[in-house]
C-alpha cells in the first residue's frame, strides 16, 4: 500500500526569509484586532454581562416572530434580542439585565413565561446576576492570566528565557488575533470563550514546544551552524509532523463545528480559528524567527551545557541506568 | 526503548484494560448497578446539559444576617434587663446597632455590665475566646450594642450550614432524584436538581424563608391611625396578602413560631372545602399556645408567614388539643408547598437567587446526540487519516487512541466526575492531540531511518527522542486545562476534568501501550526497512 505523504522528504523551505512578511502581517493584524476589540469590543454573552436568556421552541410550525417580538416588547424589558435559530421553530431570547438588582432579574423569567404561555418548550433558561457576572468576569480574566504565568514559569526552568520570552510573546498574539476574530465577527463571548482561549492557549504552546525543542537539540548538535539555517532545518524537519496533526486537529475540530450542536457551537469555531489557522502559523512564522531577535545563538547552548556540568561535578556523580539494546 | 520485560508488557496490558473496564458499570441498567459490590458502583454523572435540570446558586446577604442578628440582639436586651429589673426607656435598632436608654443614668454600669453578657466568643467557647462577636460600649445613658464584622461573617457561615439543611429537607419533599446541594465559598449555596421541568416551583420553595409565627393583634389602635402616627411601642404594622393589602397592628412578641410544630399536612376544611394546612404543636409549643388562648379569648391573632399576615382569627376559646389549622385562600398547591415548607422548618435567613440554569429534557437529549454524532464522526475521520498516512503504524496508533478514549472514561467513572457537552468537546480534542504523540514518534522514526540508521535502531530513537517532547509538550497544556479547571464552572469544569486526564492518559499510552505494540510487532517481524 502506498501511503499518504503530505510533506516530501527533505523539505528545505526557507521560512526565516518570510519573517521580513510574516512579521509586519502579525503586526498589522495584532493592530487590527486590538482596535476591533476596542471599537466594536467584544459581544459578552450573559455569563459576563448578567441578564437572562431563554430558548424556546414552538412546535408544529407555530412560530410567529413577529408575535413574539410584540408579545416581548408589550413587557418592556428595556433591550431585547431576539433570533431565530434553525429551522426548527426555535428562538433565542436575551433579555439585557434589568436595573433593581438580583430579584428584578429573576422576575424577567416569569414575565416572558406569562407572556408566551405554555404551548411552547422551554429548552434553556439562564439567569445570571450582577453579581455573579461581575465575579465570573474576574475568574475569566484571572484564568488566564494565570495561566500564562504558569506556562510561562514552567517554560522558564523547562527552557532558556529567551525560549521562555519567545514562547510567550507568540502566545500573547494568539490569544490577540483570536479576541479580535472573536469581536469582528459577533462571537458570543462567555465561560466557554475562556475554555476555548485557553486551550488554544495549551495547544499552540504545544506547538510551539516541539518546534523549540528541535531547536534545542540542533543548537546541542551543531554547534557552528548560522542560527538562520539551524532554524529553518529544525521547523523543516519538524514540518510534516506540524502538518499531519494539524489535519488530525482539524478534522476532530471540524465534525465538532458541524454536528457538535449549537450549545458549543461558538466554542468549536473559535478554537478551529485560534488552533488551525493562528496557532500553527505562529510557531512556524513568529515563534521560531523571534528567537533570532531574542539573541540565541549556539553559544547559549554550550554555556547552559557548561553551567549544568560544572553543577553536576559540585554534586554527587549522576547515576542514570545504561541504556538497553 | 523497544525491550519490555514479560511482567512489565502484563502489567501496562492488564493496567489499561482495568482502566477502561471501570467504564461498565456506567453502562449497566440502574437495577444492574444496585447489585455491583459497594467499590464499584462508581459511574459518570451526566451534566445537567446533558439530562435536563437546574442550577440554581443561592445567596445570603450578610444584610440579612446583620438584621436577624439585631432582632435578636433587641429581644434578648430587653430580656435581660426585665430580670435585672434595670429600668430602660427605649431599647430599639438604629442603624446597624440596637440602642439602649436605660432610664437612671447611674443604673449604665450594671446595664452595661448585664449587656455585655449578650457577646459571644466567635467560634464558641471552646475555640479559645479570641474575638468576641458583639461590641458593647456605654455613653451617658445610651448602650449601643453591634455586631462586630468577624462576628456576622461567622453567622453567615452558620446560616448557610443551617439554609443547606433546610434546603435538603424541602427539596427532598419534591422527589426528584439525585439533587445535590452544596455550600460554594462563604455565603452560597449551589442546588443542582436533574429532570425538572419547570424550575418555577422549585425556586418558589427555595426563596421562601417560611417563618412562621403567631402573635396577638394589638386592637388598642386602629391601623389606619398607627399608619398616620407612630404605632405603640412593641408593635409592628403588617399587611395581609389580599388585593389591596390591609394592615395590620402586630405586637413584637411572639406567642408561638414554627420551630415549635412537629406536623404540618395539607388538608380540607370541613365546612368550607377550602384548601388548609393542618398543623400540630410539640408539648411546648402546645402549652405555650394553650395558656396564650387562655389569656386572650375574645382577641384576634394573627399567623404570620415570612412577615405577611395569612389569617387574623378570633380567640373564640382557648386551644388546649395543640393542634390547629391555617386558612388563607389557598390554592391545593399553595397548601400543599405551605405544607412542605412548615415541615422542613424555617430559613435562618431569606435567601436569593443569584444565578440559574435550566436545562430542558429536550435539549439535553440533542446535546447528547449532537455530541456522540461529533464524536463518532471525528473519531473515524482521524483513524482513517492515520491509517492512510502509516499504514501499520497508523492501526497500531488508532488502537492506543481507542484505549485512551476508553480508560479517559474509565478514569471520569471513577471519580464519579460529571459528564458535560464542553466534556465530550475535550474527549473529542484529545483525540485529535493523542494522535499527535504517535505522529511526534512515527515522524521520528522516518527521520532516523532517513539520516541512515537501521529500522529497528531507527524505531528505537524515534521513541526515545520522541518521548522527551511529548512530555514537554503536554505538560504545557496539562498547565492550562489546571488552570482552567481552578477558575471553570459547571460546564467548563467538565470540559477541563476530560481534556485533563485525557492530556494524562494520552502521555500514559504513548510511552507503554504504543511502545509495548511497536515493540512486539519489530520482535515478529524484524524489519529490515521502516514500513512508514
Amino acid at each position: 500500500m502506498r501511503l499518504l505523504r503530505i510533506v516530501p522528504d527533505d523539505t528545505k523551505f526557507d521560512f526565516m526569509r518570510f519573517r521580513r512578511i510574516s512579521f509586519p502581517i502579525s503586526a498589522l493584524l495584532s493592530i487590527v484586532a486590538l482596535v476591533a476589540f476596542m471599537t466594536v469590543g467584544l459581544n459578552f454573552g450573559i455569563d459576563f454581562k448578567g441578564g437572562t436568556l431563554l430558548e424556546v421552541r414552538y412546535p408544529n410550525n407555530t412560530l410567529n416572530i413577529a408575535d413574539v417580538r410584540s408579545k416581548l416588547e408589550s413587557l418592556e424589558l428595556g433591550e431585547v434580542q431576539i433570533q431565530e435559530i434553525g429551522s426548527d421553530g426555535e428562538v433565542l431570547i436575551r433579555v439585557a439585565q434589568q436595573p433593581g438588582g438580583e430579584q428584578a432579574q429573576q422576575a424577567v423569567v416569569g414575565k416572558v413565561r406569562t407572556a408566551l404561555g405554555d404551548a411552547v418548550e422551554y429548552r434553556r433558561v439562564e439567569v445570571v446576576g450582577p453579581r455573579v457576572s461581575q465575579e465570573l468576569l474576574s475568574y475569566g480574566i484571572v484564568g488566564l492570566i494565570a495561566a500564562v504565568f504558569c506556562i510561562l514559569v514552567y517554560l522558564w526552568f523547562r527552557f532558556e528565557w529567551q525560549f521562555a520570552l519567545g514562547a510567550s510573546i507568540a502566545n500573547f498574539h494568539d490569544i490577540v488575533l483570536t479576541i479580535g476574530f472573536m469581536a469582528i465577527f459577533r462571537i458570543d463571548f462567555d465561560l466557554t470563550s475562556v475554555a476555548a482561549l485557553l486551550t488554544i492557549l495549551g495547544y499552540s504552546l504545544n506547538d510551539t514546544i516541539v518546534i523549540y525543542d528541535r531547536i534545542r537539540e540542533m543548537l546541542r548538535r551543531y554547534k557552528k551552524m548560522p542560527i538562520d539555517e539551524l532554524l529553518n532545518a529544525s521547523i523543516n524537519s519538524t514540518l510534516s509532523r506540524s502538518v499531519i496533526t494539524h489535519v488530525t486537529v482539524t478534522l476532530a475540530l471540524l465534525s465538532l463545528v458541524l454536528f457538535g450542536g449549537r450549545a458549543i457551537h461558538s466554542f468549536s469555531v473559535t478554537m478551529m480559528f485560534g488552533v488551525v489557522l493562528v496557532g500553527t502559523y505562529t510557531s512556524i512564522f513568529i515563534a521560531s524567527p523571534l528567537l533570532i531577535y531574542l539573541g540565541v545563538t549556539t553559544r547559549t547552548m554550550a554555556e547552559k551545557d557548561a553551567e549544568a556540568k560544572t553543577a553536576k561535578a559540585e554534586g554527587k556523580p549522576a547515576t542514570g541506568k545504561p541504556a538497553r539494546p | 526503548m523497544l525491550y519490555f520485560s514479560r511482567w512489565k508488557a502484563l502489567a501496562i496490558v492488564v493496567l489499561s484494560a482495568i482502566i477502561c473496564l471501570m467504564v461498565v458499570p456506567s453502562l449497566l441498567s440502574p437495577t444492574a448497578f444496585e447489585k455491583l459490590p459497594g467499590f464499584l458502583q462508581r459511574k459518570i454523572v451526566l451534566g445537567l446539559d446533558l439530562q435536563g435540570g437546574s442550577y440554581i446558586v443561592l445567596e445570603v446577604q450578610q444584610n440579612d444576617v446583620r438584621q436577624m442578628r439585631l432582632t435578636q440582639l433587641r429581644d434578648d436586651s430587653r430580656r435581660l434587663l426585665r430580670d435585672a429589673k434595670i429600668g430602660f426607656s427605649n431599647v430599639a435598632i438604629q442603624g446597624d446597632a440596637v440602642i439602649v436608654r436605660v432610664r437612671e443614668a447611674n443604673d449604665g454600669d450594671a446595664a452595661l455590665a448585664k449587656l455585655r453578657e449578650l457577646a459571644q466568643p466567635i467560634g464558641g467557647v471552646m475555640a479559645g475566646g479570641g474575638q468576641l462577636d458583639t461590641d458593647v460600649s456605654l455613653s451617658g445613658d445610651t448602650i449601643r450594642i453591634a455586631p462586630s464584622a468577624a462576628g456576622l461573617q461567622a453567622r453567615t457561615i452558620q446560616a448557610v450550614s443551617q439554609s443547606i439543611e433546610i434546603i435538603r429537607k424541602r427539596i427532598d419533599q419534591l422527589g426528584t432524584t439525585e439533587p445535590s446541594i452544596q455550600r460554594q465559598g462563604a455565603d452560597r449555596i449551589q442546588v443542582q436538581v436533574p429532570g425538572l421541568q419547570d424550575p418555577s416551583r422549585l425556586k418558589a420553595l427555595l426563596g421562601q424563608t417560611a417563618q412562621l409565627t403567631f402573635r396577638l393583634v394589638d386592637t388598642s389602635v386602629n391601623a389606619q391611625q398607627a399608619l398616620q402616627g407612630r404605632p405603640p411601642a412593641g408593635t409592628d404594622i403588617l399587611y395581609s396578602q389580599d388585593n389591596p393589602p390591609q394592615p395590620y397592628v402586630i405586637e413584637q412578641r411572639v406567642l408561638v413560631a414554627g420551630e415549635d410544630l412537629t406536623d404540618a399536612q395539607p388538608s380540607f376544611d370541613p365546612q368550607t372545602r377550602e384548601p388548609v394546612v393542618t398543623f400540630r404543636f410539640n408539648t411546648n409549643g402546645a402549652r405555650r399556645f394553650a395558656e396564650a388562648t387562655q389569656a386572650n379569648v375574645g382577641r384576634p391573632f394573627a399567623i404570620i408567614l415570612d412577615n405577611h399576615v395569612i389569617s387574623a382569627p378570633v380567640i373564640r376559646e382557648p386551644i388546649l388539643g395543640g393542634s390547629g389549622q391555617i386558612s388563607g385562600n389557598f390554592s391545593v398547591q399553595q397548601a400543599n408547598d405551605l405544607a412542605i415548607l412548615l415541615r422542613a422548618g424555617a430559613l435562618p435567613v431569606p435567601l436569593q437567587v443569584v444565578e440559574e440554569r435550566t436545562v430542558g429534557p429536550g435539549l439535553g437529549a440533542d446535546s447528547i446526540q449532537a455530541g456522540l454524532v461529533a464524536s463518532i464522526v471525528g473519531a473515524v475521520l482521524v483513524a482513517l487519516f492515520m491509517i492512510a498516512t502509516y499504514g501499520l503504524f497508523g492501526v497500531i496508533a488508532v488502537v492506543a487512541v481507542a484505549v485512551n478514549v476508553g480508560m479517559i472514561f474509565g478514569i471520569l467513572a471513577m471519580l464519579g466526575a460529571t459528564l458535560t457537552l464542553p466534556g465530550i468537546a475535550g474527549v473529542v480534542l484529545t483525540v485529535g492531540i493523542a494522535v499527535d504523540s504517535n505522529v511526534l514518534i512515527y515522524e521520528r522514526i522516518r527521520e532516523e531511518a532517513r539520516a541512515g540508521r537501521s529500522a529497528i535502531s531507527a524505531i528505537d530513537a524515534g521513541f526515545s527522542r520522541a518521548l522527551a517532547t511529548i512530555l514537554d509538550s503536554n505538560i504545557t497544556t496539562f498547565i492550562a486545562a489546571a488552570v482552567l479547571f481552578y477558575v471553570g464552572s459547571g460546564p467548563v469544569r467538565g470540559f477541563a476534568i476530560t481534556f485533563g486526564i485525557g492530556i494524562v492518559t494520552t502521555v500514559f499510552t504513548a510511552f507503554t501501550l504504543t511502545r509495548l505494540m511497536a515493540a512486539v510487532w519489530v520482535r515478529w517481524k524484524r524489519p529490515q526497512r521502516v514500513p512508514i
